[in-house]
């Protein structure tokens, strides 16, 4: 248990934990279609952290051989953070994707709110 | 009466919710509880171990990133273009309706014009320089990309030109799948680094891996400036 929490990752994962619970919990309540939006992208936030996190090891540098010291031997796992480079850019596109669609919403309904939404015909 | 209703509705689905990320954050530490996470091994240990043999690429995510997933990479970029391209056909149909903008602040307007060169200057910095220090295609088209958003806030009717923007993103991505036909035919793989490998740490080393990531860089640039563009003063 004292190792446990001793542990650098666990602190991280608490905060991460609450990034996306409140990511979670915003999509799963709020009736505004760009709140639910922001709320997806804490979402993907917390995801990114939590990859960045799994590679982490507690005192090594990053992956890149900038000084003739470093070795292979003093360096976190990179593969993660070849993946979450990757899923930055891919939830940038698909926010903005969302977004256009929440536009031609609101031209076409003339309101954001979900509920609202749901009741009209059309 | 109604109200009462509507409160009580309120009242479970926010319990049925808590439930729901009470569950999740079970999972998710039971699935963290899992992992080894001091000791690298696998295919990373591959990666970080012959990374310099393989590629003399000084940065390893890059040479993962371009090289060894170069494939992936391909993919990815292609699914930035067809967001940017989805996003064009969402927001198509009618013009750019003329909006009354609050002029901007006397800083944002005579700042940004000799800013927009260094940033542009800075992001091509960060995608050359790719294979040697933290950075890469993405990370400095996103840079430049935040340059001409900088350009669309500060000057009313900026227009972009949507020419030279085209031309940019197909020359680009034109570049990275020659890039890969030539290795799949002279090395018989796909993206297979072709050129000469160099000496780590210098400018022209890791083969083809700075020409591709020059080529991301671009059409990532291009493609953000683009749905930037679009995004810009279509809603009254």
């Amino acid at each position: 248990m004292k190792a446990l929490l001793m542990n650098t990752h666990y602190i991280v994962l608490a905060g991460i934990l609450l990034l996306m619970v409140i990511g979670l919990f915003g999509a799963l309540t709020k009736k505004n279609l760009i709140k639910i939006l922001i709320s997806l992208g804490i979402v993907d936030t917390g995801v990114n952290l939590f990859f960045i996190t799994i590679g982490y090891v507690n005192g090594k540098t990053a992956p890149i051989f900038s000084k003739s010291g470093l070795t292979s031997q003093n360096m976190v796992d990179p593969v993660p953070q070849a993946l979450v480079l990757t899923a930055i850019v891919i939830g940038v596109a698909v926010l903005a994707l969302g977004l256009s669609i929440v536009i031609r919403v609101y031209e076409h309904y003339g309101t954001l709110n979900v509920s609202k939404i749901k009741k009209m015909r059309g | 009466m109604k109200s009462l209703g509507l409160k009580r509705r309120f009242r479970i689905k926010n319990i049925f919710v808590f439930l729901v990320v009470l569950y999740f954050a079970f999972q998710f530490f039971s699935v963290f509880a899992l992992l080894d996470l001091n000791n690298i091994k696998g295919v990373a240990k591959y990666y970080l171990e012959n990374d310099i043999k393989d590629t003399e690429s000084a940065n390893v995510v890059t040479s993962i990133v371009v090289n060894y997933r170069g494939f992936d990479t391909l993919g990815e970029v292609t699914v930035l273009f067809l967001a940017a391209t989805g996003l064009a056909a969402i927001l198509s149909g009618e013009r750019k309706k003329k909006r009354k903008k609050t002029p901007a602040n006397a800083m944002l307007h005579y700042g940004s014009k000799p800013l927009l060169a260094i940033v542009v200057l800075f992001g091509a910095y960060i995608f050359i320089h790719g294979h040697l220090s933290p950075g890469g295609g993405f990370q400095g088209g996103t840079v430049i990309a935040t340059g001409f958003l900088m350009m669309l806030l500060a000057f009313e009717g900026y227009e972009i030109k949507h020419g030279y923007v085209k031309w940019a993103e197909s020359l680009a991505g034109l570049t990275f799948v020659t890039v890969g036909l030539f290795g799949l035919f002279l090395l018989g793989s796909f993206l297979a680094n072709f050129l000469p490998l160099g000496k780590v740490g210098e400018l022209f080393s890791a083969g083809v891996i700075p020409i591709i990531y020059v080529a991301v860089g671009f059409k990532v640039g291009s493609e953000l400036t683009g749905l930037l563009d679009n995004m810009m003063g279509v809603v009254e």
